[in-house]
């Protein structure tokens, strides 16, 4: 067996709220590549952070060729050889190749002046190693995404990493840039280099390899070498999650199909799409992050241009399609992004609950207060929002009351279609258990609505039916006697049963 | 929740709310009119807070314009230029062209307008900052009143219209009675209106504003626009001052409309911003004019004194934020 080069044991992470680690391991070897798997929210991405100094664990071992270590940053992480290449590159577009290499260990000339001839000079060897055969002057910006990211390898290479984490690296490359991926990343493992591969494709995990380690839960499930491994196999250890008991949903028949949605394609990130959504009924969204479900919803309620498809709202085709005008048909979309997307954190409750409702008390220069601050006060008390008054800034909020009063701004102007973007995110476990009787207690009176969320327990506990995405396609739709957490992973992640 | 006002709380409570809310910079006004009192000649004479409120008016009518562009986190430079080249052509239109006066004042507000628009459309169809399309805008303005003009100034003898800028309202010169209007108008929009709402939803989050169904381009192209029009008209009354259209005229007059909005407690976050703020501002840079030229200092060290201002109003800011934040 190879020397070990990395070694996390029992590693505990916990954030305000939730467990996010629980029992993390992590072992690779000198010239291996691991892949690593798991659901979304399984840990991956923190157990990754606290190896990368990001984050710093509770308790639990990190061992670095046998040596007890600390990381208590991400300037720590890298002296012990570790480079951690995130799925947002972290490159600067207008230096050149050299000098993205060298950033804050500038060359300097015998006049103590930048010298780009002896940078790219210096940058030149670790470009041949990752086959980058680039002059080293070019700007970075007009790189190709793959050659970018060799980039960050080189660099990784010139900061003598031993240890190197590729955070799904294929998921914005062409498929010939793929290719000459893993020809570098096989090139790698040859040189002796550790590899860990964060991924979501079945395939990669087979044509790439040597092992996998499996998270569930924020714990370590297990670790099989690939011939030993079948995607079934794969799926099981991934699912098993506690589908937890603080969901409330009463069934009751479907009515009319209230939203209906044809061929939709958004750019590249959902293409060819078509559901439909009737009263009374919750329609499951699952998918892997990424898998393009917040782009084709957002496409279908204007947000951004559809590249053709058509929607159907009410029985009616649409003409016009913008926010404003699916809003006054009645549908409306509750963003996942409470603070870009979703409030005026600066402004009070009352502005943010009466924001998309204005049209309804605002007239002719005359603002109708007793219509205004009957929609706040029902917004207020119908979702019991918990706040000293309505004139407090929003930013003042737990994020529970913060996710009510986004969902209460939209409930305000009475929608019979309700898509909701991952409306329990970052709250903690009460909040969301009465976030759900509200939903359930929706659908109850015949709204349509449709759930988008990451978490497969929600999704499974809440949906009358459910869509699965994967890679911007829908995979799947899956009625709720079908429901098992290895038929809807197998959707989410691509893979023929 | 019980804020139930009794019959004798809705007349105090916004008033309260008002002095609770700008108590820093009414304090700072009331400190520096004791000081003018004391120091300057007849500071508190009738004539001179009409004269005072006189030059107040063509500031706060840029001033309306320039705060609807801070609260929308954007910007309006264009206003002393834009002023300059709608005197020249208000004063044209009847000089050289030979129609009719109103038509003048017509044409010198329309053609604000139409710049603030392009303005307004640049900036949502190319998506460049406001600060370098109002900029540019600036420099074209500028440099086509001296054109039109023939770089000197298009002189009129039209006593009708000199009345438009120097006549009054019994003791009220009229200018101030056309801001007292505006700002009225100016209220009304922001507070009591779908559109006003509007610009502070997409000034404190656009995104959001935009999720909410807000329809962004056509709330940027209406700040512009108005912004224009405040600056075609303010072109308007500063030639028919001075019985004529000077190319040269409103240098430097976005530096006191932005002064004015900051220290009116303006952010350039974006998303906040009070007409009651706006007028302590206008106010004070008002003030500042008028008390220097009283204690006769050297009218360049306004120059300095407005430029110190405006870094200590917006510094003021960035805590008042920060503590927000913190809380």
């Amino acid at each position: 067996m190879a020397k070990e080069l990395l070694r996390m044991e029992n590693i505990v992470k916990t954030f305000p709220g939730v467990k996010a680690l629980s029992n993390a391991r992590m072992v690779l070897h000198e010239g291996e590549i691991m892949g690593f798997m798991g659901e979304n929210g399984a840990g991956k991405s923190t157990l990754m952070n606290v190896l990368g100094g990001i984050y710093q664990p509770d308790s639990g071992e990190i061992y670095i060729e046998g040596r007890k270590v600390e990381v208590h940053s991400v300037h720590e992480s890298q002296a012990l050889g570790v480079a951690f290449i995130h799925q947002e590159l972290a490159l600067e577009p207008h230096l050149t190749i050299a000098e993205n290499i060298f950033l804050g260990r500038t060359i300097k000339n015998r006049f103590g002046l930048v010298s780009q001839n002896l940078m790219a000079e210096a940058a030149q060897p670790y470009l041949k190693r990752v086959g980058l055969d680039i002059d080293p002057r070019e700007m970075v910006g007009r790189l190709s995404m793959g050659q970018q990211q060799m980039v960050e390898i080189a660099k990784a290479f010139s900061l003598n990493a031993k240890i190197l984490i590729l955070d799904e690296p294929t998921s914005s490359l062409s498929e010939r840039e793929v290719e000459v991926l893993f020809r570098t990343v096989r090139e790698l493992k040859k040189q002796g280099m550790g590899i860990i591969f964060i991924t979501h494709k079945m395939a990669e995990v087979f044509q790439l390899c040597d092992a996998v380690t499996i998270m569930r839960d924020g714990a370590y499930m297990d670790c099989l070498r690939s011939e030993e491994c079948s995607e079934q196999k794969l799926i099981s250890l991934m699912v098993g999650r506690d589908l937890g008991n603080y969901y409330v949903r009463n069934f009751n028949e479907p009515g009319e199909v209230m939203l209906e949605v044809k061929n939709v394609t958004a750019g590249k990130r959902a293409v060819n799409c078509s559901f439909y959504v009737r009263s009374g009924e919750i329609l499951g969204f699952y998918g892997l992050v990424g898998a393009g479900r917040s782009e084709l919803l957002e496409s279908v309620m204007g947000l951004y241009p559809m590249n053709g498809g058509e929607v159907i709202l009410n029985g009616e085709k649409l003409s016009r399609h913008d926010p404003s005008y699916m809003q006054q048909h009645g549908a409306v979309l509750v963003p996942e992004s409470r603070k870009t997307q979703g409030l005026l954190l600066n402004n009070t409750i009352g502005f943010n609950i009466s924001l998309p409702s204005i049209r309804e008390f605002i007239g002719h220069l005359h603002v109708n207060r007793a219509k205004e601050e009957s929609i706040i006060d029902h917004g207020m008390r119908s979702l019991s929002i918990k706040a000293p008054s309505s004139h407090v800034n929003v930013s003042t909020l737990s994020g529970g009351n913060q996710q009510k009063v986004l969902l209460s701004k939209w409930l305000a102007t009475d929608p019979k279609v309700l898509i909701l973007d991952e409306p329990t995110r970052g709250i903690d476990v009460g909040a969301k258990a009465e976030i759900y009787s509200i939903i359930n207690d929706l659908a109850k009176a015949g709204m349509a609505i449709v759930l988008i969320s990451s978490e497969m327990p929600e999704v499974m506990n809440m949906s009358d039916r459910m869509i699965v995405m994967s890679e911007g396609r829908i995979t799947g739709e899956l009625n709720r006697s079908e429901y098992t957490q290895e038929a809807i992973l197998s959707l989410g992640m691509g893979v023929a049963n | 929740m019980d804020k139930k006002s009794s019959g004798s709380n809705i007349f105090m409570q916004p008033v309260k709310a008002y002095f609770k809310q700008n108590y820093g910079i009414l304090l700072a006004f009331l400190v520096m009119c004791v000081f003018f009192t004391i120091f300057g000649n007849n500071f508190l004479t009738k004539t001179n807070i009409l004269n005072l409120l006189r030059t107040c008016a063509t500031n706060c009518y840029l001033a309306i314009g320039v705060q609807m562009a801070i609260i929308l986190a954007g910007i309006d430079l264009t206003g002393g230029a834009l002023a300059a080249l709608s005197g020249v052509l208000c004063v044209m239109t009847f000089e050289n062209a030979g129609l009719p006066i109103w038509m003048g004042i017509l044409v010198g507000v329309v053609l604000g307008m139409i710049v603030g628009f392009a303005n307004g459309s640049i900036i949502t169809y190319t998506g460049i900052h406001p600060f370098v399309v109002t900029l540019a805008m600036q420099s074209i303005c500028r440099g086509a009143a001296y054109l039109f003009a023939n770089g000197s100034p298009v002189t009129t003898t039209e006593r009708s219209f000199g009345v438009v800028g120097t006549g009054s309202f019994g003791p009220i010169p009229l200018p101030v009675v056309y801001m007292t209007v505006f700002l009225i108008v100016d209220f009304f929009t922001l507070n009591k209106t779908q559109m006003g709402r509007s610009i502070y939803a997409v000034g404190g989050n656009e995104l959001a504003a935009k999720f909410s169904g807000i329809n962004l381009n056509r709330v940027k192209i209406f700040v512009w626009t108005v912004s224009g029009a405040m600056a075609g008209f303010c072109g308007v009354i500063l030639a028919a001052r001075m019985s004529s259209g000077q190319p040269s005229t409103g240098e430097g007059y976005e530096t006191d409309a932005i002064a004015a909005s900051v220290l009116g407690g303006t952010s350039f976050f974006g998303g906040t911003g009070s007409v009651g703020g706006l007028i302590i501002g206008v106010l004070i840079i008002g003030t500042i004019s008028n008390g220097l030229n009283l204690m006769h200092v050297n009218s360049y060290w306004q120059f300095v004194l407005k430029g110190v201002i405006i870094i200590v109003a917006v510094y003021t800011d960035r805590l008042k934020q920060k503590r927000q934040n913190a809380a």
